[in-house]
């Protein structure tokens, strides 16, 4: 794998305009991704699902290089209607527009002249890879006191063109004080046996407000990792919904720093899943300060042959005292093949807080199937409105009603 | 000299501790091959024996020390250990409970420990008419009426080498990891229970009561079967504190249900802590693990634990067989600057199956305490459940409590539900306490008491009250 590395990244490196210093920046992080490889189960955060297994067996060999001078097409009868929206597309990996139409021009800067990479204290490869082969690193800022009007929708799009490739994408938000974004991400797809590589960063200063919604609804047979770090200051609130269906495999990965008082987090996931799917998510929330909050919910319903995963921790510091941390986990265990996994985790410090977290799984209950079919309906409708209440529980904690009603439409929930 | 050599001399400096008689046999220093030989010659063992030694070994060479836990500590040579010391001479035990450490003496009061146990605690030789070997030789007629087999494993071995024989590392094989596999090679001494088919043993087991049985040294090897319809209970340990030359102790306990049998087994663990700063104290290693080997079969682990530099154990329970049950019940206290990373693992093979995890974590001081927890339910453990309750009390913010359980649900006939909190002593409690004359020791231990209740319930009664009074002392000097 390492010669098809460094012979793709030598011919990526080509077309990018890059300075020289940029291009060993880039070139330290290809070295270390080819010295770690992809991540396996002897790690501990990959122990439920092992990535490097799954693209051996969903892909074979993977290839690294994706032609990013030339402009894609893309079929605009996709775009989410009833809604209106600012856009930004990535077909294959390569950004083809950005679109800020409803906003006030002057509130919002981007900036793709900025060629810093994301790092973290980090040990995970995945996101060396994403940095030794993303093009373009875009920053939006959303500046002091501007809420956007209209919600943002990333379309990840990818078309036939890619086979057995690995696209790799970044984006970079700043919100400053008390500026507020939604941000939906909607993934489509036309390909299959593609690893796609997704890492944010997002910077949330005073009484900002991001609301991230990740909808991966659509059966494909592509494999998504997606990262996002999200640093808080004081007051600021972060809520990630994650609707996590349609890929073979999808880990969605949230790293939240609460640095500042009274920030708070929330994460409310959903996976919904059949045959051969395996997803996981996985958090880590970071309470460092004092009066911080964080909330998560997850739930999964599980058919043939699927797998989810859920790993959550909570940690608190010492200093971060009067802490409140919640995690709920619940799976709906439907075929004899499915299967559920789950690692609460919780490391405190400090004595004056409230963590808890719960995780319960099993079967859909027969007494309540029961009761419906006494009240008329079939077996069929009794367990699809069982999982459809199961699952409408998170969806209801979506805070931004306008974005709920679309969600639920979506994928298919009724009240 | 490296820390560690200076922890060793400082326990062996401790002033009311043991010294070491050169005169005494020992196997020379280091592990090798010739060592477990001349272990195994000087224990008179029989060829199987020794192979089985030899194998574990042959393993051990190829395995590392693991290194996920959380209590990291300093590494241990072990070629610097000695692996068998015969016991010691009685001579250089303290000659009275004067010549003991006043700080344990008030100990032993608190608990309530009579007078002529505390001198066999420390190794005094005590009045005929006390004697405890003479106690557990009336015991012992007891049990051999019912044709329960209770004595030391190198006994069995030479007495009972066809049970030991089929039922030695069948629970923890040879081939497990590393600490398991390095008892495997080297233990010295431990237990060997048997109960034979539909036999109910009268009386709660205890190494108390069995001869030699202060003397089990570093490498313990616990062997108990239950035979069909058999019931046991075993009390392993006791509430006062353990004084100890041995900084690493690396036990294995396996245990055994056939079809319809029930094995209880408790654990009060007090060894040596460190003192106020961490210096040296026990690194309490244990493997711990049941087979629910037959249906309807049941096991059941409590401890309490409050000593030891560092515990790392995780007594499991394999439910083999349909229907059978396993539970756990643990406490786990760490103090000034202890550590402990201890949990269960419940893996639940057989249809059926059920298994309960209570676990409470009190840490405080400078102390790190984890929970670390797996549920396993295979994809044939049909209509299994699972239930696990973990709590954490933290007190100060200068010390830890973590919570890392792992749930594999495989199975979906099969439910499982994980609940856990962590929280502090709520100050109301502590003022409504107060406010009716208890100091805030006092007032705390009963907190803790009331937190404790559901584990400490499941100790035997004779246990029980002691435990309860030594939750109280783990803690003291924590608060205020």
């Amino acid at each position: 794998m390492s010669e098809q590395l460094q012979s793709d990244f030598d011919k990526i490196i080509k077309t990018f305009k890059i300075s020289e210093k940029e291009i060993q920046i880039k070139k330290s992080f290809l070295n270390k991704f080819i010295d770690n490889g992809f991540p396996n189960r002897k790690q501990e955060d990959w122990k439920f699902l092992d990535i490097s297994q799954i693209i051996k067996k969903n892909i074979g060999d993977l290839s690294f290089f994706n032609d990013y001078s030339l402009p894609n097409k893309f079929d605009s009868s996709i775009f989410i209607d009833g809604l209106e929206h600012n856009k930004i597309i990535f077909v294959n990996g390569r950004i083809e527009k950005i679109d800020f139409n409803y906003e006030d021009q002057n509130q919002i800067k981007i900036n793709d002249k900025i060629r810093k990479n994301i790092t973290f204290d980090n040990e995970n490869s995945l996101i060396d890879l994403n940095n030794a082969f993303t093009n373009k690193v875009f920053k939006i800022l959303i500046k002091k006191n501007y809420t956007l009007k209209k919600p943002l929708i990333i379309y990840h799009l990818t078309d036939d063109k890619i086979k057995s490739k690995n696209v790799n994408l970044s984006l970079n938000f700043e919100l400053e004080e008390n500026s507020s974004l939604r941000l939906i991400d909607y993934f489509s797809d036309n390909t299959d046996k593609n690893f796609v590589n997704i890492l944010y960063n997002f910077n949330l200063k005073k009484y900002s407000i991001l609301k991230n919604y990740k909808l991966d609804k659509f059966r494909n047979n592509n494999l998504k990792y997606s990262f996002n770090n999200i640093e808080q200051d004081d007051n600021s609130i972060s809520e990630t919904f994650i609707f996590s269906a349609g890929s073979d495999y999808f880990k969605n990965e949230i790293n939240c720093n609460l640095n500042g008082e009274y920030s708070s987090a929330f994460i409310n996931g959903v996976f919904s899943l059949k045959e051969n799917q395996q997803h996981e998510i996985r958090s880590t929330i970071n309470h460092l300060v004092e009066n911080t909050k964080s909330y998560q919910l997850i739930k999964s319903v599980l058919g043939k042959n699927s797998k989810s995963a859920y790993q959550g921790r909570i940690f608190v510091n010492s200093k971060a005292q009067k802490t409140d941390g919640y995690q709920l986990s619940k799976a709906i265990l439907l075929d004899e093949t499915s299967e559920f996994n789950a690692k609460p985790e919780l490391e405190i410090y400090a004595d004056d807080v409230k963590c808890s977290h719960g995780s319960a799984s099993g079967s859909l209950d027969e007494n309540s199937i029961f009761y419906l079919m006494s009240r008329g309906l079939n077996y069929q409708q009794s367990k699809e409105l069982l999982i459809n209440g199961f699952l409408l529980d998170v969806v209801e904690k979506i805070t931004d009603l306008e974005i709920k009603n679309l969600i639920k439409n979506i994928i298919g929930l009724k009240e | 000299m490296d820390t560690r050599e200076k922890e060793i001399a400082n326990l062996k400096d401790y002033k009311y501790g043991f010294t070491t008689d050169i005169e005494n046999i020992r196997a020379p220093k280091g592990l090798n091959e010739d060592v477990i030989k001349f272990i195994s010659k000087i224990k008179k063992e029989p060829q199987w024996m020794l192979d089985f030694r030899l194998k574990a070994y042959e393993r051990l060479k190829l395995l590392k020390e693991p290194n996920w836990q959380k209590p990291k500590y300093p590494k241990i040579d072990y070629q610097d250990l000695y692996y068998y010391s015969a016991p010691k001479n009685m001579k250089d035990n303290p000659k009275s409970l004067d010549e003991l450490d006043p700080k344990l003496l008030e100990t032993y009061k608190k608990l309530g420990i009579p007078l002529q146990e505390q001198a066999r605690l420390n190794g005094i030789a005590v009045d005929a008419v006390f004697d405890s070997v003479s106690v557990a030789t009336t015991f012992k007629g007891e049990l051999t009426k019912h044709g329960i087999i209770f004595c030391s494993i190198s006994e069995a071995i030479q007495k009972h080498p066809d049970l030991v024989k089929k039922y030695l590392g069948t629970v923890i094989p040879v081939t497990d990891h590393f600490f398991a596999t390095l008892n495997s090679a080297v233990f010295t001494d431990g237990s060997f229970v048997y109960i034979p088919e539909g036999v109910k043993c009268p009386m709660e087991l205890s190494t108390y009561f069995r001869i030699n049985a202060s003397q089990t040294g570093q490498f313990e090897r616990t062997l108990i079967i239950a035979d069909k319809g058999s019931y046991v209970s075993y009390l392993e340990g006791c509430t006062a504190p353990m004084r100890d030359e041995n900084q690493l102790h690396a036990a294995n306990v396996e245990l055994i249900a056939l079809d319809d049998a029930e094995i209880k087994y408790s654990t009060v663990q007090n060894w040596y802590p460190g003192d106020e700063n961490g210096k040296g104290g026990i690194y309490n290693f244990v493997t711990k693990r049941g087979l629910c080997k037959g249906k309807n079969s049941k096991i059941s682990w409590t401890q309490v634990e409050t000593g030891s530099a560092i515990t790392w154990k995780y007594p499991s329970c394999i439910l083999k067989g349909d229907n059978s049950i396993g539970e756990f019940y643990s406490i786990a206290i760490t103090n000034n600057h202890q550590k402990a990373d201890t949990g269960t693992k419940m893996i639940h093979l057989g249809k059926n199956t059920k298994s309960k995890i209570i676990s409470k974590g009190i840490s405080a001081g400078f102390s790190d305490m984890t929970y670390r927890g797996l549920v396993d339910i295979n994809s044939k453990a049909k209509n299994s459940s699972n239930y696990t309750q973990c709590d954490s009390l933290l007190m100060g913010n200068k010390c830890g409590a973590h919570t890392v359980p792992y749930i594999k649900n495989k199975n979906f006939d099969s439910n499982i539900a994980h609940e856990a909190t962590t929280s502090k002593i709520s100050e109301e409690q502590l003022h409504y306490c107060q406010q009716r004359g208890l100091n805030s020791e006092e007032a705390v231990g009963l907190i803790v008491n009331g937190f404790c209740k559901e584990v400490l319930q499941q100790l035997p009664m004779e246990f029980a009250v002691e435990a309860q009074k030594l939750v109280g002392i783990s803690l003291e000097g924590s608060v205020g």
